[in-house]
């Protein structure tokens, strides 16, 4: 790579609006510097577009530093791009070529619908969140003392670890089947581990696993192929534990 | 007497705020459904209000510009809450956490607010865990604190490096319950661009839709905003892109004053910058200053070679590195609060010590901790004789499960590995300590309309102790505001729903369409980032970690210019009857370029030292604490709230004069 | 699909183990052939279940793969699913389908011609003219035609395919993951995906080259 930096060639999508037909559009960037994360890349690209007089390429993205989940993309065939373990703001150039040609495409799945551009709507996440995504305590200053509850540190690790999900909906967008499993099995899981979590169980997986249902995400096949690229490296030991916790809520389910 | 009236309730500080529940107004259950509040931003303390309103019964409305709730930028929060639960018998108590909280704040809050603070503290603990929020835990299963930068207890609760993130989630899924009973109605993508005060009272919002571009009129019985802090002012930070002053901007020039703007905190560790690109800065969370130790090369031979690249930063032995914290500061060593330890690197890089391209870096060194913990690790599995290689293994293993998650985020953005290499780490723009000025029920100078979280002024004075703004987010939305409230709405119970179609509704509206039509027209030749980088600029350079008069003056100065420039050539394209992100953008800078100037004018009227605000005319001479910040009690114990007349220039101050009557006012030591 | 797999991974195993005994004993294939063919218990019993369970399984996969590629309306311009995921995790409706279509030739070979002396023509008998029992006889000549004998072997492979994603995957299904079990399970899965198939391969070509 020269002193300069890479010249790239983008093929992005753009979509003006959730009606209108979208298709790739080509653009080039120069002079990018390796230490750039990608988003600052998409900067670059969008100061080019707006000092000519062209719309910038609108995409979601908020704290750029991995955290938030808003940030998204489908980069060059793969969630979040070429890296493990990263967000796409998180992703750095230094994972490409000079003259290469990156594809930038929005996530894809019929309950990710496209906003603009790589824009997309993952709100039918959050209302599988309202279905049963929470421990049903009020605010109270009256809460029995923290320490009162004591977690073996095995199951707060694993209550951690699946509730280290983002929400960015790289799972979806990477599953064949466009399948929200992983998402709804790390809120699931979280609960189901922590005794706090117990007592609402039962109604919490059934009706989250009825909303995911209802927003048209497709069905886990096993694949995996969410678990490689989740940013975070939540297991497909939660999908496991939700289908058990399914099974379960479904047989003694009363009615 | 001030027209600032805090309402500091009456009586001995420890028992204030429970006389105070006892004596507000409250309203029925009944009542409850019939009132309306907004909450703008969703974030720890707008999350935690808006969820804690509508389990009381109140009709909430909660805004955010974000896709989701859950993205708000509590969530990068990383290392922890602070809570004076006493959990780990260090003689921790409520008093503690108040005492270190108001010194940590070099004595620029309101005590009675702190106290408070302090005392609601064990119970945001007790109600985070019953909603499930994963803290780090101890074998026995019970919770485990750290301790963090400033204060000599570890009270500190987390979860790993993602305590924010925790938080916001039980916060965000107190309000999912409530979104799915129908109590919260949520409106994500959309901002606040004014708040509506009809006969001298908040009573509604118009917010825009960023994604068809239309304005909204929302009415509501109280409104507050929870929109987080301004550091965005400075373009570079470790703020969200997205966070932004505007509803707080909005409100101050609807009548809400501004207290302390030139309190900024500026944090010792993030990832230094590495070009013109930079978008945005990475923190990396105080509690690496647990086990990092901070140094540059003694010699400033060193220094170039290393910056040529000829030297490796291991290659330097002990003698020839200076641990500057550890030199100065012996009782606190690397361990000092962010103030102290952010302008102390400055110092080191401004004398030509900086250990990077840009000269702005200095080593966070793991070494020692990796050994310590490698030796201690080899006893404990009985390895009597274990090689050094075996002792560095060790070590970097307990170093990975304490920190793994940041060690692996910083390989990630700089391409070295920290385990083998020392961290390279300089200060960033991180909080903003000054916000909305607040009474003690957090009602601004609009009646009805109140702040809560980072963009009130009320706890930190002018400096804010690590995991203490989590703290300050979850007490005021989960255990302050809903009482607080239920005091000014007892009044709204006959006021019926309020009417969107008034005229102070329709020239609110007409005012925001106005300006978002004057900016769509000025069609000029420049990004919004190009004036939003200048105003950075200026903001860093002169009203940054180290602030003179001649500096401040200019900085005004330069930043009417950069706004006059901006009204006349910004260029935005697209249309604002759609998503369209340049005009969010220039809609938050157009805001930044009037608080910046406020900022500087209020840094500039400061003539003293405090906390995170140094003066360069303000430093001790000679003795134990020479070259330190000087505070001036005399002239400056009170908080500076701005009061908006159509020009920052003209903002007129009004001051609130801090009381001190539990704790004795000393200069901070951490000698 | 988890549970109609279990059933059809078991059903697979009791057929490999009776298959592969034609290859060590004529008698001995020939008398479990028998018992197999005339038990009352299996012929009315499990081999009805085990059709259903077989057309669930089918009906369901294309029913669900049906279903899975509606949620995802747009596709991308650009995919890597290989850089995730296996070919054979993500299509199990192709090797599936193929392994319904060597079912196809496998009915009209054994299991039509079977139905059709038994229960059509009467003949329970289990013996051929001579009056030796028919199995073993009629299973060898079938293996005359190298084609057919390389449309099995291919059909075998395919069917490996869907094992190694198939066994697998059923326990996940179900619930069953575990930090010490699941590595077990997988190389199980693995050992029978491939030795199953193999060994029919291996049965197949037998009869082809002992001709």
């Amino acid at each position: 790579m020269s002193e300069l930096g890479m010249n790239l060639t983008l093929k992005i999508w753009r979509q003006k609006d959730a009606k209108a037909k979208g298709k790739m559009e080509t653009y080039k960037v120069t002079e990018i510097s390796e230490h750039m994360s990608f988003l600052e890349m998409l900067d670059v690209l969008n100061e080019q577009l707006i000092n000519t007089g062209q719309e910038p390429v609108a995409f979601d993205h908020d704290c750029r530093e991995g955290i938030c989940g808003m940030c998204s993309l489908y980069i060059n065939g793969e969630a979040h791009g070429p890296d493990r373990g990263v967000t796409t703001c998180q992703l750095h150039m230094r994972m490409f070529y000079n003259n290469d040609t990156i594809y930038i495409e929005p996530f894809r799945a019929k309950a990710f619908p496209v906003v603009k551009d790589l824009i997309v709507d993952r709100s039918s996440f959050d209302r599988i969140q309202h279905a049963g995504g929470f421990i049903s305590v009020n605010t109270s200053g009256n809460t029995q003392d923290a320490n009162s509850l004591p977690i073996p540190k095995l199951d707060a690790d694993k209550a951690f670890d699946a509730a280290t999900c983002i929400g960015c909906g790289a799972c979806v967008a990477t599953c064949k089947n466009a399948s929200a499993m992983l998402y709804v099995s790390a809120k699931v899981s979280q609960f189901a581990l922590l005794p706090q979590g117990k007592i609402e169980a039962k109604d919490r997986v059934l009706n989250m696993v009825e909303q995911m249902d209802k927003e048209g995400f497709g069905n886990c096949t096993n694949t995996g192929a969410c678990e490689v690229e989740c940013p975070k490296g939540i297991s497909l030991e939660n999908i496991a534990r939700m289908n058990s916790e399914y099974l379960k809520a479904s047989l003694v389910r009363e009615k | 007497m001030s027209v600032l009236d805090s309402k500091t309730p009456k009586g001995p500080i420890k028992d204030q705020w429970t006389n105070h529940k006892n004596h507000i107004n409250v309203v029925n259950p009944a009542n409850k459904r019939s009132i309306d509040v907004i909450v703008v931003g969703t974030g720890l303390a707008g999350g935690a209000a808006a969820a804690s309103l509508a389990e009381m019964g109140y009709k909430v409305k909660a805004f955010c510009f974000q896709d989701s709730p859950r993205r708000a930028h509590s969530i990068a929060a990383q290392g922890g809450i602070n809570a004076a639960k006493n959990y780990q018998n260090d003689g921790d108590s409520t008093y503690r956490l108040f005492y270190d909280t108001v010194k940590g704040g070099d004595y620029r809050s309101r005590e009675s607010n702190v106290y408070r603070l302090a005392e609601v503290s064990a119970n945001i603990i007790d109600q985070c865990v019953a909603q499930g929020v994963p803290f780090a835990r101890e074998y026995g299963g019970l919770l485990d604190n750290r301790s963090f930068g400033g204060v000599l207890v570890s009270r500190t609760f987390y979860a790993k490096g993602q305590t924010g993130q925790q938080l916001l989630l039980g916060a965000y899924s107190a309000m999912n319950r409530q979104i799915g009973k129908g109590k919260i109605e949520m409106f994500n993508r959309h901002e606040m661009l004014d708040v509506v005060v009809v006969d001298g009272k908040a009573r509604g919002i118009i917010a825009r839709d960023l994604v068809t571009g239309k304005l909204e009129r929302h009415g509501a019985h109280a409104v507050v905003v929870a929109t987080g802090g301004y550091g965005n002012v400075f373009f570079l930070s470790t703020n969200a892109m997205g966070s932004n002053a505007t509803a707080a901007w909005k409100i101050h020039k609807k009548g809400a004053y501004f207290a302390n703007p030139c309190y900024t905190q500026i944090h010792p560790t993030c990832i230094p910058r590495s070009g013109d690109y930079q978008s945005k800065l990475t923190l990396m969370s105080e509690s690496l200053r647990n086990d990092g130790r901070i140094w540059v090369p003694k010699n400033i031979a060193d220094v170039e070679a290393i910056r040529a690249g000829k030297k490796s930063p291991t290659e330097l032995s002990e003698d020839e590195r200076d641990y500057y914290l550890e030199r100065r500061y012996p009782a606190f060593g690397n361990l000092v609060p962010r103030d102290v330890a952010s302008r102390a690197a400055k110092e080191r890089c401004d004398a030509g010590y900086g250990v990077n391209k840009t000269g702005e870096a200095v080593y966070l060194d793991f070494k020692s901790a990796i050994e310590r913990y490698g030796k201690e690790a080899a006893t404990v599995h009985g390895e009597k004789n274990a090689s050094h290689e075996r002792i560095i293994e060790l070590g970097a293993a307990v170093i990975k499960s304490k920190y793994g998650n940041l060690f692996q985020m910083y390989e990630k953005i700089v391409d070295q590995n920290p385990y083998k290499t020392p961290m390279m780490i300089y200060p960033a723009v991180h909080y903003t300590m000054g916000g909305i000025w607040v009474d003690y029920n957090l009602m601004t100078t609009i009646p009805g309309c109140y702040a809560a979280g980072e963009a009130n002024f009320s706890d930190h004075g002018a400096n804010r102790l690590g995991a203490s703004a989590l703290m300050q987010g979850l007490a005021d939305g989960y255990f302050v505001l809903p009482y607080t409230m239920g005091d000014y709405l007892a009044d709204e119970i006959r006021t019926g729903p309020i009417a969107t179609d008034s005229k102070e509704f329709d020239e609110a509206e007409k005012n925001v369409s106005g300006t978002i039509e004057r900016l769509m027209n000025i069609k000029g030749t420049k990004s919004v980032d190009h004036f939003h980088k200048e105003l950075g600029k200026v903001m860093w350079n002169n009203v940054g970690m180290a602030r003179n008069a001649k500096g401040l003056e200019e900085a005004q100065e330069q930043i009417r210019k950069i706004r006059e420039e901006f009204w006349k050539d910004v260029r935005i394209p697209g249309d604002m009857n759609e998503l369209n992100t340049e005009l969010e953008k220039a809609i938050r800078v157009a805001d930044f370029l009037e608080l910046g100037e406020l900022f500087a004018k209020d840094a500039l009227h400061r003539n003293e030292s405090c906390g995170g605000h140094f003066r360069e005319e303000s430093v001790e001479v000679g003795g134990e604490q020479s070259g330190e910040a000087k505070r001036d009690d005399e002239n400056f114990k009170y908080v500076a709230a701005w009061e908006w007349t159509g020009d920052p220039k003209t903002s007129v101050l009004h001051k609130e004069e801090l009381e001190f009557n539990d704790i004795e006012l000393k200069q901070r030591s951490y000698k | 699909m988890a549970l109609s797999g279990f059933f059809l991974l078991l059903f697979l195993l009791q057929h490999f183990v009776i298959n592969f005994s034609s290859v060590i004993s004529v008698e001995g294939f020939n008398k479990v052939s028998h018992f197999m063919g005339t038990n009352p218990i299996i012929q009315y019993g499990i081999q009805p279940i085990l059709l259903i369970g077989v057309l669930f399984h089918l009906g369901m996969g294309i029913y669900l793969d049906v279903a899975n590629r509606k949620a995802r309306n747009v596709k991308y311009a650009m995919n890597k699913p290989g850089e995730n995921s296996s070919w054979w995790s993500r299509n199990m409706i192709i090797t599936g389908i193929t392994i319904m279509l060597f079912l196809g030739l496998h009915f009209y070979d054994f299991w039509f011609p079977e139905i059709n002396t038994k229960f059509i023509l009467g003949d329970m008998s289990g013996l051929n003219g001579h009056g030796e029992f028919r199995y073993w006889e009629e299973l060898h000549h079938k293996f005359v035609d190298p084609i057919r004998v390389g449309i099995y072997c291919l059909s075998f492979v395919f069917l490996a395919l869907h094992l190694l994603h198939g066994f697998q995957s059923a326990f996940q299904s179900v619930g069953f993951n575990h930090t010490r079990y699941t590595p077990v399970i997988k190389k199980l899965g693995n050992i029978y995906a491939i030795c199953i198939p193999l060994g029919f391969i291996f049965i197949a070509v037998y009869h082809y080259v002992s001709q």
